[in-house]
């Protein structure tokens, strides 16, 4: 549902740097555009990839100013890796819809020993709003292509959101290269049907 | 027709629209995709420069052959152009010239968050400041209009937040403009004292008609709302003040260099209490301040930082409820890559404890844990100088311990006069430039080690060690440092070595390499030591199986690319390489 409370719907989108977070925003932001919206998505490039935590914002509605989300105000998360979804809670109201990957990456930190990966991240999530945990990398194995993880959970996001099928596909269409524009739509689809 | 654009691209797009026909970058975070983007207009010449301010003078000269030309860079860039920019300031241009300055406010990808808006005032040059992708094309345009009318070369800033930030534009139609062609004219571009006592007196009037255009200019505007509060702002700074004060009356400033007083003492005067919403260092608000205008803003405001709706709502105590951090969340910092080609060197300056001067880029990860392979990082070029200046200081014995480490790009950019320069004053250096054929922090541009142009033509290849010889290095060698054995040896040779050494580890970057198979553990023979994670590769961590009474080493298949740097490094041969079976014969 397009956030009741107004006419804008904030979107932050995490996980690790590689994982296609820009391209899940890029195909978002599209979609949302080809919708007739106002949009604005904000990144950041760099020191932030090479393995670091990445975090987007996506912004649509009849007018968008600031490209950068508020703290409390984020409707949707959706997370690439269980980490990087308990590092942005400040984002969240209580009623989000916490949509994350059941996957771990262990950062650094971790890997080396000086940290250890929280066991009980989906409980931390559970104070935030409603946690989605969503098994992207089985579906993507399914249909033989790990790198279509994004897309899948894109499709689950869709669920959410009030904005044309139609769009969506168009919005893969055009940012992912043609060979690849049909399998990325059938994960969509996966997505767009999987229990949310 | 209507597009989403980032800042980048929008820039990219307006100075196509505007029949510009030559441009140059050096690439840096967040400006990089700027001559990316233009790259792809084939009417516009371009080319990646070794540094900013050899970018700039290429740009002033097909300037001074009457062509529309851009020159792109991030913020730290224009200290490296600033001599030829101050120059262009006095001389004027004779196509239109764009310079555009990506800052970094919060310092996402930089060693600091200088406001490069000094640089307009400090270098008499206008300033325009867009605020969203939008803007930034149509700004781009009337820079190249403004800079002919006012026959002055424009500050185009943009921050991180315009740059990366993406949102619908209208996309317009080519314009050609013709290049102008040479004409001499020694007065405005042989820059001798004579000629620059009267540029300069020129620059000053130049400034007092930019000033009068800033009154009418429609852009530097006035939005009405109540007048019990109006904000002057500029930039992306403008869409955060939008979000916290939806109700005040705006002054959105565009042309923020030089201030329109008059529009400001109007709007000032009409306004019950007026503050200044501005990004960084208190630009606006000290000009203002000093009309003898009324305003506050920084008394509240951070200098330090990104500014965000968040810090800009904090800032004025407008109450909200938030939503707090999670505690406890371990950092997930950024590492190289699984098969970085300068694991393994950085693994023998720990090993070897030796002071490490540092450079600028992908290299810099090297300084974090558990590799701590990295003293200093001041600038680009840095690494080599900096190392000079210690043994100048603490003598020829203390060299033995130091090495110089920098990437291919950043050699080319500002490294070699620091060679020439400890050649030529006899220092004892040892120099590691870490090849990996590409710049690729910022995404894996071209440079003359590459031997490849902007746009993908062949280039001539200018190879590193060439140039070491050619400084006349007295020890120039080539290595390949996914071999630790022989990454140790030279980096010893080189340290005993009597002059300056030049120690070359060429490999290229990792994810421009197909990947090996994953590398897997013998179970057997792993006895959980830890010696491989030394390396610091996001691929290798240690697990605690249930059915065994010590650690053991994992691969992630998903991530390892099979360089085999850990392998090397194990005592027990418990790491295989794919094919490889059994234990060690």
């Amino acid at each position: 549902m397009r956030n009741p409370e107004g006419e804008m719907t904030n979107v932050v989108i995490c996980g690790v740097g590689g994982q296609g977070i820009i391209l899940a925003s890029d195909v978002l932001c599209q979609a949302a555009f080809l919708d007739g919206l106002d949009v604005k998505k904000s990144e950041v490039h760099g020191m932030a990839q090479r393995g670091g935590s990445v975090i987007t914002h996506v912004r649509f509605g009849d007018k968008v100013y600031s490209p950068l989300i508020e703290q409390s105000t984020c409707d949707y998360m959706l997370a690439f890796e269980k980490l990087e979804a308990l590092r942005y809670v400040e984002y969240l109201t209580m009623h989000s819809d916490i949509i994350v990957d059941d996957r771990e990456i262990p950062p650094m930190s971790v890997l080396v020993g000086d940290a250890r990966y929280p066991a009980d991240i989906e409980q931390r999530l559970a104070k935030y709003g409603k946690v989605h945990m969503i098994d992207a990398t089985n579906v993507a194995a399914e249909l033989g292509n790990q790198r279509v993880v994004n897309t899948v959970l894109l499709g689950v996001l869709s669920q959410f959101l009030d904005l044309d099928e139609k769009c969506w596909h168009d919005a893969i269409k055009q940012h992912v290269k043609e060979q690849y524009a049909g399998l990325n739509i059938e994960a969509f689809d996966r997505g767009r049907k999987l229990a949310g | 027709m209507r597009a989403l654009l980032s800042g980048n691209e929008a820039v990219a797009r307006g100075a196509w629209e505007a029949g510009c026909r030559v441009a140059t970058a050096y690439p840096g975070t967040p400006s990089t995709e700027i001559l990316e983007n233009i790259i792809k207009y084939p009417e516009i010449s371009c080319e990646w420069s070794v540094n900013e301010k050899v970018a700039m003078e290429v740009a002033a000269g097909a300037c001074f052959a009457g062509a529309r030309v851009l020159v792109a860079m991030k913020h730290v860039g224009l200290n490296v152009a600033a001599d030829p920019f101050f120059t262009m300031g006095y001389s004027g241009v004779t196509g239109g010239m764009i310079v555009v300055s990506a800052d970094d406010p919060g310092m996402w990808s930089s060693q600091n968050e200088q406001d490069n808006r000094h640089y307009g005032r400090h270098a008499k040059v206008p300033v325009l400041e867009p605020a969203d992708s939008s803007e930034t094309k149509l700004f781009a345009k009337l820079a190249f209009a403004i800079s002919e009318k006012f026959d002055t070369p424009v500050l185009l800033r943009l921050t991180t937040r315009v740059c990366h930030s993406s949102s619908p534009v209208d996309l317009g139609k080519r314009k050609e403009v013709a290049v102008k062609g040479y004409a001499r004219d020694v007065r405005k571009r042989l820059v001798l004292p004579a000629h620059a006592r009267v540029l300069h007196a020129a620059v000053e009037e130049r400034l007092r008609k930019l000033a009068a255009y800033g009154e009418v200019f429609p852009h530097n505007r006035i939005e009405w709302g109540k007048k019990s509060l109006g904000i002057i702002t500029s930039g992306v700074a403008y869409q955060y003040a939008k979000e916290v004060f939806p109700d005040a009356s705006f002054l959105k400033l565009a042309l923020t260099y030089p201030l329109p007083a008059k529009l400001i003492k109007k709007f000032a005067r009409q306004v019950k209490r007026l503050i200044v919403v501005e990004e960084g260092d208190s630009i606006l608000e000290t000009e203002i301040k000093a009309m003898g205008v009324r305003v506050t803003g920084k008394d509240r405001i951070p200098r330090c930082g990104e500014l965000t709706p968040d810090v800009l709502r904090n800032s004025f105590a407008t109450k909200r409820k938030r939503t707090k951090a999670a505690p406890d969340v371990p950092a997930r910092s950024p590492v190289l890559c699984p098969g970085c080609p300068h694991r393994g060197v950085f693994y023998i300056v720990n090993k070897l404890k030796l002071v490490s001067t540092g450079d600028i880029g992908c290299y810099t990860l090297g300084a974090l844990p558990p590799l701590n392979a990295m003293d200093t990082c001041v600038c680009m070029g840095a690494s080599v100088t900096n190392a000079q200046g210690l043994e100048k200081a603490l003598g020829k014995e203390f060299s033995k311990k130091v090495v110089a480490v920098l990437g291919d790009s950043t050699f080319f950019h500002s490294g070699i006069t620091g060679l020439v320069n400890a050649v030529y004053n006899r220092a004892n250096l040892t120099l590691l430039i870490l090849d990996n054929f590409t710049t690729a922090m910022t995404g894996h541009q071209p440079h003359p080690g590459t031997g490849r142009l902007a746009k993908g033509e062949p280039g001539k290849r200018v190879p590193p060690e060439e140039v070491a010889k050619g400084c006349g290095a007295g020890l120039v060698e080539v290595v390949n440092p996914n071999d630790l054995r022989a990454t140790e040896e030279a980096m010893k040779e080189g340290l005993a070595f009597d002059g300056v050494a030049v120690l070359i580890f060429r490999r290229p970057c990792a994810l421009l390499v197909k990947p090996r198979p994953a590398l897997r553990i013998d179970a057997e023979l792993c006895n959980g030591c830890r010696l491989c994670l030394r390396i610091g590769c996001p691929a290798m961590s240690l697990v605690f199986p249930e059915a065994r009474d010590k650690a053991l080493a994992a691969v992630d298949a998903s991530l390892c690319v099979g360089c085999g740097l850990c392998a090397q490094l194990c005592m027990r041969a418990a790491i295989k390489m794919a094919g490889e079976t059994g234990a060690q014969s």
